[in-house]
């Protein structure tokens, strides 16, 4: 049984042996690709991940995945729809090369058994998202993403693939060879179910572990554990980070849960109305104008709305009874009779992991890729549908490389230093005292950001934000996880998590009151033009000695 | 409102125990009311959530001895909260699904080699497009009576997964799928239909089944308790006939 199996390259892992050539930290859509690729390229691998692979955030997508198989669509017309939306912060290079490898990329997934929803001519079926001058995202009905992790999965567990479930990354191990060259060697991971540290070691490391969303809590309509560890791990090794300011807002998440109510039901004619009943605004304007027409319509009047009573009982359930069910469930509102109350969400994060033109970060031997990394291929504001896509084909591109890269790799050395810190750490952090509840600090930090580091942001309230979070890193030595105990601690994980969020946040902050300037998602009202002679230019955060260090890298 | 939660914790020794919470909260789901304990009570609660909006599959878990998604189900007053049957208890409300999951590789549930010439149609992709909609929540699993006699069942997810690319028109190893389930699998359930009313995305294992066992019997196969009723020497008293 594959259990053994696993049991017995762990063990002999933990002897000190080299067992695998990359591995592969994050287990959603992009950690699968690449894992797939690297062993096609020869490598050995293992993928390592905080829960099980099907339970990723990647299974969230509903819309579809952009490639330019269309008649009326050409190659071309993705790029241009790709770079204008990118608002300047995209590099010409990886755009062509995520819509070239597109057309591709959703033939492998047909291939490998995504079930494409189709249409009377045998083609897959493809829907338009907004900001698409054509018809472009293939999808699977209302279940592209599952659809698509689901048969990676299959895929995986075909190719003999091990995985590592319910292991929690903390730390990146750092090697330097006898010539004094810095490079990754592995990782350090609590293993959640037995509560002990381990350290898994691999001559290339790729990192696909999500977006940083929910450092809006209650405001993201991503999946709880969209918190970022891989990013702030891998500056913390010594990588930069990029563009992290950079948060797209989704206009229509459900008022109390911040669940998404897709882009469809305004598409079919859906209104936004204020609390007095009246229209406001053209619905169908880019995400990012669309949201803050709407945060200044609630600043105003209270509340905004969703209607779609109009469209009757009978279409809504045969066009959109997701919508229907979700506004039942989660606001108790049944949109064919009542409002559905709205409020514009985080829901992307377009920063992440500076990467060459090779998936390569600052570190020698540590790829990354998905939405942890930043390709620049989304600039100031994602496309719909363009995530997924970049998922196939930056996913592909680190494992082969990651595979390539270890195979020039002879050994890896010992250096047990990075594991006894770990260990250390989460024997000592259930020690720290408890006076302040890093669960209202969580839910406070939600808040602040939210209201001051969102859909608009100004000077002063950034610095406000800045205040506050440097205040919560001092008080983190006075928080820590009530729940004592070593198996299974979801107490303790969520705040290791929390940390890391802390982290990323001061980057995030930093970088918004840096850019004085708006673009796309970031929006200063203080400042509302966008200025290409200082900020055309990508924001690189990194750590020299501790301290964060913040600089406008200028065009590629 | 006051909800009862099956607590199960192994420290060295084990603690189990049913415990009472009192949360007040109009219109919330179960997930949202752990939440609240988890973060105002007793941040000892262990359960597993992810989306939040029923297509991860991390919550589910049983209220009154029923499957639930804890992010779709509305508490009532004195609900009973416990994990999920047949699978090992890890903590609370969490169990160790990877001997269920590792079930879809003795299923060869993937796809085979496809054949890249086979265009489907409307028709043919809407043929496993509901099965193709398991989240791998695990609920079908934990419902199934089998496990109490064979813990080696395939099980009603992997075997609705196997279906789901055996029925795929591109398939070209459909004859290696159904060898794959015909020991521990389409003959060893019951086809007493436990899994279905607790699918969450309305899908009915018991019937992906029956179309299993159909092509196995196209293919020449047989339910082996029936081959094993002449097995004894044409003894057509036997009971298993
Ligand atoms: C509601 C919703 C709808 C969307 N719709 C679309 C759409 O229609 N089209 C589109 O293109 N995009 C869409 N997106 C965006 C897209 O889904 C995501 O950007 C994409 O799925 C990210 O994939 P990923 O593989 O990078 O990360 P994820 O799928 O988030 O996977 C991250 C993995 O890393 C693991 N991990 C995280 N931290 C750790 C750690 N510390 N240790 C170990 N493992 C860890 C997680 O467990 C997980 O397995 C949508 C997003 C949401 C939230
Ligand atoms: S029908 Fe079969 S798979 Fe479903 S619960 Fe009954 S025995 Fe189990
Ligand atoms: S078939 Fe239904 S109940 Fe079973 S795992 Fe899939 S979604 Fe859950
Ligand atoms: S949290 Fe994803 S199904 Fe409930």
């Amino acid at each position: 049984m594959p259990n053994n199996e696993f049991a017995k390259i762990h063990a002999t892992q933990l002897e000190g042996q080299m067992m695998v050539d990359v591995l592969v930290i994050g287990s959603g859509g992009a950690g699968m690709v690449a894992a797939l690729s690297a062993k096609e390229a020869g490598a050995t691998v293992a993928i390592l991940g905080k829960s099980y692979p099907t339970r990723s955030q990647t299974s969230m997508a509903q819309g579809g995945i952009n490639a330019a198989i269309g008649e009326e669509d050409s190659i071309e017309q993705h790029i241009a729809d790709t770079l204008k939306s990118s608002q300047g912060l995209a590099s010409e290079a990886a755009v062509e090369k995520l819509c070239r490898d597109g057309v591709e990329a959703v033939r492998w997934l047909d291939s490998i058994g995504v079930p494409f929803s189709r249409t009377e001519e045998k083609k897959i079926a493809q829907r338009r998202l907004g900001g698409a001058s054509a018809v472009r995202a293939c999808y699977a009905q209302d279940y592209t993403g599952l659809k698509v992790l689901h048969s990676l999965y299959d895929t995986c567990v075909k190719e003999g693939i091990t995985f590592y479930n319910e292991y929690f990354l903390l730390n990146l191990i750092r090697q330097t060879d006898e010539k004094g060259k810095v490079t990754v060697g592995g990782a350090t991971a609590l293993n959640i179910k037995t509560g002990e540290v381990e350290a898994f070691k691999a001559k290339t490391v790729i990192m696909a572990t999500g977006g940083y969303s929910r450092i809006y809590q209650k405001h993201s309509t991503n999946a709880t554990g969209s918190t970022g560890d891989g990013l702030a791990a891998a500056i913390r090794a010594g990588a930069k980070l990029s563009d992290m300011e950079f948060v797209q807002f989704h206009p229509t998440g459900l008022k109390n849960s911040s669940i998404l109510i897709s882009e469809s039901a305004r598409g079919a004619g859906g209104y936004l109305l204020n609390a007095k009943g009246e229209r406001f605004t053209d619905e169908l304007q880019p995400r990012d104008a669309l949201s803050r027409a709407i945060a200044e319509e609630i600043e105003k009047s209270g509340e905004v709305f969703l209607d779609i009573r109009h469209l009757g009982e009978a279409f809504i359930d045969h066009e959109l009874p997701q919508e229907r069910k979700l506004a039942k469930l989660y606001e108790n509102v049944d949109p064919v009779h009542e409002l559905v109350p709205i409020k514009p969400v985080a829901h992307y994060t377009m920063g992440g992991i500076a990467v060459d033109a090779d998936s390569q970060t600052a570190v020698s031997g540590l790829f990354a890729a998905g939405e942890c990394a930043n390709h620049n291929v989304h600039g100031a504001n994602r496309l719909g549908g363009n995530s997924l896509l970049e998922l196939i084909v930056f996913g592909r591109q680190a494992g082969e490389n990651a595979a390539k890269t270890a195979a020039a790799i002879e050994a890896v050395i010992e250096d047990p230093e990075q594991l006894k810190k770990d260990q250390n750490f989460v024997q000592g952090v259930k020690y720290f005292t408890n006076q302040i509840d890093f669960y209202e600090k969580r839910y406070f930090i939600g808040n602040i950001f939210y209201n001051n580091a969102g859909i608009k942001r100004n000077d002063m309230g950034l610095k406000a934000v800045l205040g506050a979070i440097r205040q919560i890193q001092k008080e983190l030595p006075f928080m820590g996880p009530k729940d004592k105990s070593k198996s299974y601690n979801t107490n303790l994980v969520e705040f290791i998590e929390f940390g890391n969020m802390v982290e990323l946040a001061e980057i995030m902050v930093v970088g918004a009151i840096s850019r004085n300037e708006s673009r796309g998602a970031h929006y200063r009202e203080d400042i509302p033009d966008r200025n290409d002679t200082v900020y055309g230019a990508h924001t690189i955060s990194w750590r020299e000695d501790g301290v964060l260090c913040v600089d406008f890298l200028n065009k590629f | 409102m006051k909800i009862e939660i099956k607590r199960y914790i192994d420290e060295g020794e084990v603690h189990e125990e049913r415990l009472g919470y009192e949360v007040d909260l109009e219109g919330a789901t179960l997930l949202e009311m752990l939440t609240e304990i988890k973060t105002k009570q007793d941040a000892t609660l262990s359960f597993a959530s992810g989306c939040r909006s029923s297509v991860c599959g991390s919550c589910a878990m049983r209220v009154n001895g029923k499957e639930v998604l804890a992010c779709a189900y509305k508490p009532q007053e004195g609900d009973v909260v416990e994990p999920l049957k047949n699978m090992p208890v890890i903590r609370d409300l969490v169990v160790d699904m990877q001997k269920a999951l590792d079930f879809t590789k003795v299923a060869k549930a993937w796809a085979g080699e496809s054949d890249a010439a086979v265009a489907l149609s409307e028709e043919d992709a809407a043929v496993n497009e509901l099965q193709s909609d398991c989240i791998l929540c695990g609920s079908c699993y934990s419902a199934c009576p089998v496990y109490e006699v064979n813990g080696e069942f395939i099980g009603p997810f992997a075997l609705t997964r196997s279906w789901r690319y055996v029925s795929d028109k591109r398939e070209s190893d459909v004859a290696g799928k159904i060898e794959a389930v015909q020991t521990n699998g389409i003959w060893d359930c019951t086809l007493c239909g436990e899994c279905v009313p607790v699918c969450p995305q309305g899908i009915a294992p018991k019937s992906d089944i029956d179309m299993l066992r159909n092509k196995s019997g196209i293919l020449g196969y047989m339910d082996p308790k029936f081959v094993g009723g002449f097995g004894g020497g044409l003894d057509f008293g036997a009971p298993s006939f």
